[in-house]
């Protein structure tokens, strides 16, 4: 009986999220009195011991060429063998696009009850309930697995990581990895920088800034506070900005640590999707925005001549650290 | 080609969120029903789409879901879905769900399933991954756009910070999202046609349920804005810096 959580790799880097991951993984373990490991498919440029330092004790590593393409179909029934073969019980997941495609699969592989989107450690004081966020982050549900296997995938930005110097050894596990039968055509990286979806501060623009040619007030802030962009709905909608930008109940829900909405009324579909976010500011010249009963900070007043001048002040402070 | 489309029934973006029984159901006193937008405005219109371009696909519905949903398959029909299939039952766990679809899709044996990326109600983003692995068949999720060439599909998906090109053979699972198609109103002729489309009613086959939700909470109330005054907004990241911590 021990916690397996599948660490996930892009571009030989672990994922921020997987540290997340491995480390809530971790503490369920230190809750259940049992080790935590890790399985991770696929090359690995980063020394794979430093998951100690999330609470990991043992690293199990697969490194097959057919593990280079992303089949969620070859990797489940990976991660599924590795269960099995680590007489693991409780299976971790991050609840990314990744994770989404395997969580469910090792699920019905493994006849193992699956709560995606958890936001909290599992209470098991009676019976084993994982908190998870539904209604698009209006609400949070208590959700029992009752199968002896258990796998939970933890929201991205939900748990606070606690480091340690620990070291974790690393070993390869010997895994029949199937050929996958999907082919590769090609990788379009968009952002790059930061994914909007692990990102820990998050400036938004919203119909409010007038045009695409505006953009330069929200990329500008977000360079400097090194956040990723978003924007509303209607914004992607007449392609201002690309649709992977768009945040809300029909686009990506975000928590990040920060959010500053500019332009944004804050429609309650495009609170849906934000509001999990720690600390959320408004900036809107209309005092009757709906967004401001969200807020923490708000800002009436004009973006084109507030937004320059927290720029400049973004650039004293960080000048001044 | 046979092209089967899981829908299911959500409440309006716009519904209040509230809860009944002791916090254990979602109060449902007032609340607009809605197709799960990922699974209309993206699935549904994607295969309607395929259709028009080879009015030889035949498109399916498959919904898990009690007599209220029928409102939802009737416009999914309206809309362009050629004959539905409803499971008679309460759509609890996402396992259970699959199961059930499973059950229909083999039974029909078809080429390509559609899904919504996630339901806005349960977020649980399941049955597409679960429904592929019952059917042992691959799975693409968060399909942006996909391009069909008889039995192989070119489908870009979303990936953390960028997109994706898969080229696969069918049969397949793809959970759509955002790109893959626009929204779309019924129109009247729909309308009238879908009254006379064929829903077939089945009852649910024995499946397990691997969860059940125990109680729901909202989030607690947000202190109240704090407000800056316009002229000084350098006062907003002094506060982000030493209050919030933020930055």
């Amino acid at each position: 009986m021990s916690v397996l959580i599948f660490v996930d790799i892009a571009e030989g880097k672990i994922k921020k999220a997987s540290f997340e991951a491995a480390n809530y993984g971790a503490a369920i373990a230190n809750q259940m009195g049992t080790e935590a490991a890790a399985i991770v498919l696929g090359n690995c440029t980063e020394d794979l011991s430093m998951l100690g330092n999330y609470g990991i004790s043992k690293v199990f590593h697969n490194t097959d060429s057919a593990l280079n393409v992303f089949d969620a179909k070859v990797y489940a029934q990976a991660i599924a063998d590795a269960t099995e073969a680590t007489t693991s019980n409780i299976l971790i997941f991050s609840n990314t696009i990744t994770g989404k495609a395997l969580a469910p699969r090792v699920s019905v592989r493994l006849k193992a009850g699956l709560v995606s989107g958890a936001v909290a450690l599992p209470d098991t004081s009676n019976g084993f309930v994982v908190r998870k966020s539904v209604f698009s982050g209006k609400a949070f549900a208590s959700v029992a697995i009752q199968t002896d296997k258990k796998i939970i995938s933890l929201n991205p930005n939900a748990f606070s990581i606690t480091k340690s110097n620990n070291s974790a050894t690393v070993e390869t596990i010997s895994l029949t990895i199937q050929p996958s039968t999907i082919e590769l055509v090609s990788v379009n990286k968009i952002t790059g920088d930061v994914p909007l979806g692990e990102a820990d501060i998050v400036v938004s623009g919203g119909r409010g800034l007038k045009g695409p040619e505006n953009w330069g007030l929200v990329t500008d802030l977000a360079q400097l506070l090194g956040a990723a962009t978003a924007c509303s709905r209607p914004v992607a909608d007449i392609h201002w900005r690309p649709h992977h930008e768009h945040v809300g109940q029909t686009g990506l829900a975000i928590a990040p640590n920060l959010y500053i909405a500019i332009g944004i009324s804050g429609a309650i579909q495009h609170l849906a999707g934000v509001n999990r976010s720690k600390t959320i500011v408004v900036i809107n010249k209309d005092p009757e925005a709906p967004f401001f009963k969200a807020a923490d900070y708000g800002i009436v007043g004009d973006a084109f001549e507030v937004v320059p001048k927290i720029i400049e002040a973004v650039k004293k402070l960080k000048g001044s650290v | 080609m046979k092209i089967l489309i899981c829908i299911s029934k959500t409440p309006d973006t716009t519904a209040k969120i509230a809860f009944a029984d002791n916090n254990t159901s979602f109060a449902t006193d007032g609340v607009q029903w809605i197709i799960n937008p990922y699974d209309e405005w993206y699935a549904l219109v994607k295969a309607i789409e395929l259709k028009e371009a080879d009015p030889s696909i035949v498109l399916h519905l498959a919904n898990v879901g009690g007599a209220d949903t029928e409102p939802i398959i009737r416009k999914a029909l309206a809309l362009g879905g050629e004959e539905a299939f409803r499971v008679n039952t309460d759509n609890t766990d996402s396992f259970f769900v699959a199961s059930q679809i499973a059950h229909l899709a083999k039974a029909g044996n078809y080429d390509l399933i559609f899904t919504g990326k996630e339901t806005i109600d349960y977020n649980g983003a399941s049955i597409g991954a679960m429904l592929s692995e019952l059917l042992d068949v691959p799975f693409i999720s968060h399909a942006v756009k996909l391009e069909l060439n008889n039995n192989v599909a070119t489908v870009t998906r979303e990936i953390e910070g960028g997109e994706e090109i898969n080229k696969l053979s069918l049969p397949a699972v793809i959970s759509c999202q955002k790109g893959m198609a626009e929204q779309r109103i019924p129109n009247m002729k729909g309308i009238m046609g879908a009254r006379s489309k064929p829903l077939h009613v089945s009852e649910p086959v024995e499946a397990a349920a691997y969860t059940s939700i125990v109680s729901f909470d909202l989030p607690p109330a947000k202190a109240g804005v704090k407000l800056i005054p316009a002229d000084h907004p350098e006062e907003l990241v002094r506060l982000l810096n030493e209050e919030a911590k933020a930055i």
